[in-house]
């Protein structure tokens, strides 16, 4: 392991938060701390980068121990990117890159020409060279944080630590600054340390991942085998909701437990809009005749009442088609969103044939009008089918909301 | 090619750069020399520039009443103003950049009473005892009256993060210094109240050479120290997170700015009495000019401007009402006071 703590204790005033906290990360890999707010993040990482004092235990970078490095020697290898609110008066953005070059500069701050070099290089690495003469405190939040790590890779290090960096950051640039950390420690072998709010991108990002939670270590290793929906869910202490790893989307709690009135023919993906817009309707809905692959089925599962689902690569079950149609049968309207229709025995189709003729109210958002019937109503988007009379009627979205609310 | 038109296009912003400061230091140059040559010829003994010239340069007249009046008072008051003006705006930066507040300053802060506390307790403790203070010990006991107010602002400092709230510790703490300066007068004898209202009212006039020896050397090696740390002093803009990472000492590094600061101002209450808006508007008057607040550029400079600034002042002081002198204070506050109100009426924009 290139970076190791090895039983180290963390804290405040000399009483231990966290203790025995033994993580490591390899050189050019990029280590991620995930867990709620409050967990002690903030004081395992300040505790690394030697802001805070660590209560017990040793930190080694390449294989030497931190505590016999001075604090020069420490500031060439190790870098950070804080939380604290940076206001520097009248700081031009190359100047406070520049800072970056402390360590190696002489007693009066000197920059020679490779100091500017490095300067711009920095700069460009995170795009901001065109901000080089603008003064510091008129950027915006993001651009002031790329100017900053901008400052951090100026120091040259071989480890950056950033604390919640993307906390002020839209989502283009929590991509941009992401991507820019992944490339480092891919090109330049730079190792990264970073603590994120963000499990979908933690788990995109990160190499290793260490789970904190109420100030102990919860977890740790691959993000991939490590993080799982209930990992997530404990980690946070979720309760209601839901996050779902394969897909790294959040889904809101229910909003409604009554009987579902309205039965959705989902699949190939066409699904999942229409549940999250039923969804925030409160309205109750069940959905099938789903595969177990099918990317529909995992919003499905999170959101709707009930799930009539089939193994995956088999044909549709009797047993299975019996239970769909008996809770489409029971359902006031019928959504169709438009799923494949091809195959000789489709028993989608079959069910979709069943609906037509069962003269329930059908919303259709397929493209390709099958039939016309009367009571088959067309749709060309979410947005009007949605506040369509027929569905506030039928599915007695009026019940619903005075018996939610 | 484009990385071409990109070395040109920062040569010539830091060409700008260079031809701004020079510009500056020039002017404040000219105004220096013309403050101190309209400085030297006004008073009640009229001469004439060659004569001064003469007295000056060449010694002449060695002994007459022209040549006391150059070389006894104005020349030594003159040198007060511009070395102790100088000082004071230094130990503003250091001050403002340490509470990380625009608006500090050695007045403000309370550091100027708490020092002209502990000269008047000292004054009238030893004046039982001899009849001249000399120059030292009145130094040591400002030194040490501006580090217990400083203590008290840093402590204070630690509970209130908001910069206005600072301000109205500072002031408060300076009430509490001048409550007590008023108690320790009571017990004063006539003959030391005299001497000390004179003194606390401010003023550079009574500095005599032996004082200036002991100013010249404590001013100019206090800032030749600040200006050795004016690379930590830059790093620590940033706060003090990043300063610590770029492997600064934080705890020396504050220590040698808190004793830096307080030295100066404590050099300028002992000798001149505590000098008001010198130490809040010359730093951020030298930071706008410049256009940037390095610490390297600025601590210099500011220097400069605040001594050109105090002449100038003391010169108001003596010649406005001559033969009535004005205190130094009254002519800093004049035109200080509206400059801060100006400055946080701006940045609550």
């Amino acid at each position: 392991m290139y970076f190791q703590t090895d039983n180290l204790s963390v804290g405040y005033c000399g009483k231990a938060l966290i203790k025995n906290i033994n993580i490591g990360v390899e050189k050019g890999k990029i280590l991620c701390l995930l867990g709620p707010n409050g967990s002690g993040k903030s004081t395992i990482l300040k505790s690394i980068s030697r802001h805070l004092k660590k209560i017990a235990g040793t930190v080694f970078i390449a294989k030497e121990d931190m505590n016999n490095l001075n604090s020069v020697e420490v500031a060439k290898r190790l870098s950070v990117v804080l939380t604290e609110k940076v206001a520097p008066e009248l700081m031009t953005c190359e100047e406070v890159v520049a800072t970056g070059r402390y360590p190696y500069t002489n007693h009066f701050g000197k920059l020679t020409d490779e100091d500017h070099r490095i300067i711009e290089e920095s700069m460009a690495a995170v795009s901001v060279l065109d901000l080089m003469d603008n003064e510091f405190s008129h950027l915006s939040d993001g651009q002031k944080q790329r100017v900053l790590l901008a400052r951090a890779i100026c120091q040259q290090p071989e480890i950056i630590i950033l604390d919640e960096p993307t906390s002020y950051l839209d989502i283009r640039h929590k991509i941009e600054l992401l991507g820019i950390l992944r490339k480092m420690a891919v090109n330049q072998k730079v190792t990264v340390i970073l603590s994120l709010h963000e499990v979908d991108l933690a788990a995109k990002l990160a190499d290793t991942i260490i789970l904190v939670k109420d100030n102990s270590v919860y977890g740790s290793g691959c993000p991939e085998d490590v993080l799982s929906d209930t990992v997530i869910k404990k980690l946070y202490g979720i309760e209601a909701g839901s996050f779902n790893m394969l897909m790294g989307s959040v889904e809101l709690p229910k909003t409604c437990q009554t009987e579902p009135k309205v039965f959705v023919f989902g699949g190939d993906g066409y699904g999942t809009r229409c549940y999250r817009a039923l969804h925030k309707r409160g309205i109750s809905f069940c959905t099938g005749v789903l595969y177990h692959n099918d990317v529909d089925y995992q919003v499905a599962m999170s959101l709707a009442r009930q799930t009539i689902f089939e193994k995956s690569f088999r044909p549709i079950s009797d047993v299975i088609y019996e239970q769909a149609c008996k809770a489409m049968l029971n359902c006031k309207v019928i959504i169709d969103t438009g799923f494949d229709l091809d195959g000789v025995t489709n028993r989608n189709r079959q069910l979709l044939e069943l609906a037509y003729n069962t003269n329930k109210p059908i919303l259709s958002l397929r493209k390709q009008p099958q039939k016309t019937k009367a009571n088959i109503q067309y749709f060309n988007d979410i947005g009007s089918m949605i506040s369509c009379e027929k569905l506030m009627l039928e599915s007695g979205e009026k019940i619903s909301i005075s018996m939610c609310s | 090619m484009e990385s071409i038109k990109k070395t040109l296009y920062l040569n010539k912003s830091k060409l700008g750069k260079i031809a701004r400061y020079q510009c500056i230091y020039i002017v404040l140059i000219i105004a220096l020399l013309a403050a101190v040559i309209v400085s030297v010829n006004s008073g009640t003994v009229d001469l004439s520039v060659s004569e001064i010239f003469k007295i000056i340069v060449l010694k002449a007249q060695e002994g007459s009443v022209e040549s006391n009046v150059i070389w006894k008072i104005r020349l030594p008051r003159l040198i007060a103003a511009g070395v102790l003006g100088g000082a004071l705006s230094v130990a503003g930066f250091l001050l403002q950049t340490f509470f990380r507040n625009p608006i500090a300053g050695p007045y403000v802060l309370g550091i100027s009473s708490g020092a002209k506390m502990f000269v008047a307790f000292t004054m009238i403790v030893l004046m039982n005892y001899v009849n001249v203070l000399p120059p030292g010990v009145i130094m040591l006991a400002a030194f040490i009256g501006s580090l217990i107010s400083m203590g008290f602002v840093i402590l204070a400092a630690r509970k209130v993060k908001d910069m206005a709230m600072l301000l109205v510790v500072g002031v408060m703490i300076g009430y509490i210094c001048a409550a007590f300066t008023d108690l320790f007068v009571n017990f004063a004898q006539e003959r030391d109240i005299a001497n000390l209202t004179n003194w606390s009212m401010g003023s550079f006039s009574g500095i005599g050479w032996a004082d200036i020896r002991l100013i010249t050397i404590v001013v100019f090696i206090s800032l030749a120290a600040v200006m050795m740390l004016s690379k930590p002093i830059g790093a620590y803009q940033l706060g003090e997170g990043y300063a610590k990472s770029m492997g600064i000492n934080i705890r020396v590094f504050r220590i040698l700015i808190v004793l830096f600061s307080s030295l100066l101002s404590a050099t300028v209450t002992a000798f001149a009495g505590p000098i008001a808006f010198v130490g809040i508007a010359i730093p951020q008057v030298t930071k706008m000019l410049m256009n940037t607040s390095k610490p390297i550029i600025i601590i210099p400079t500011t220097f400069l401007t605040g001594a050109v600034f105090c002449v100038f002042c003391d010169l108001l002081a003596r010649t406005m009402f001559a033969p009535i002198e004005l205190s130094i204070g009254t002519v800093t506050a004049f035109f200080g006071a509206p400059f801060v109100i100006w400055l946080l009426l701006s940045r609550k924009k």
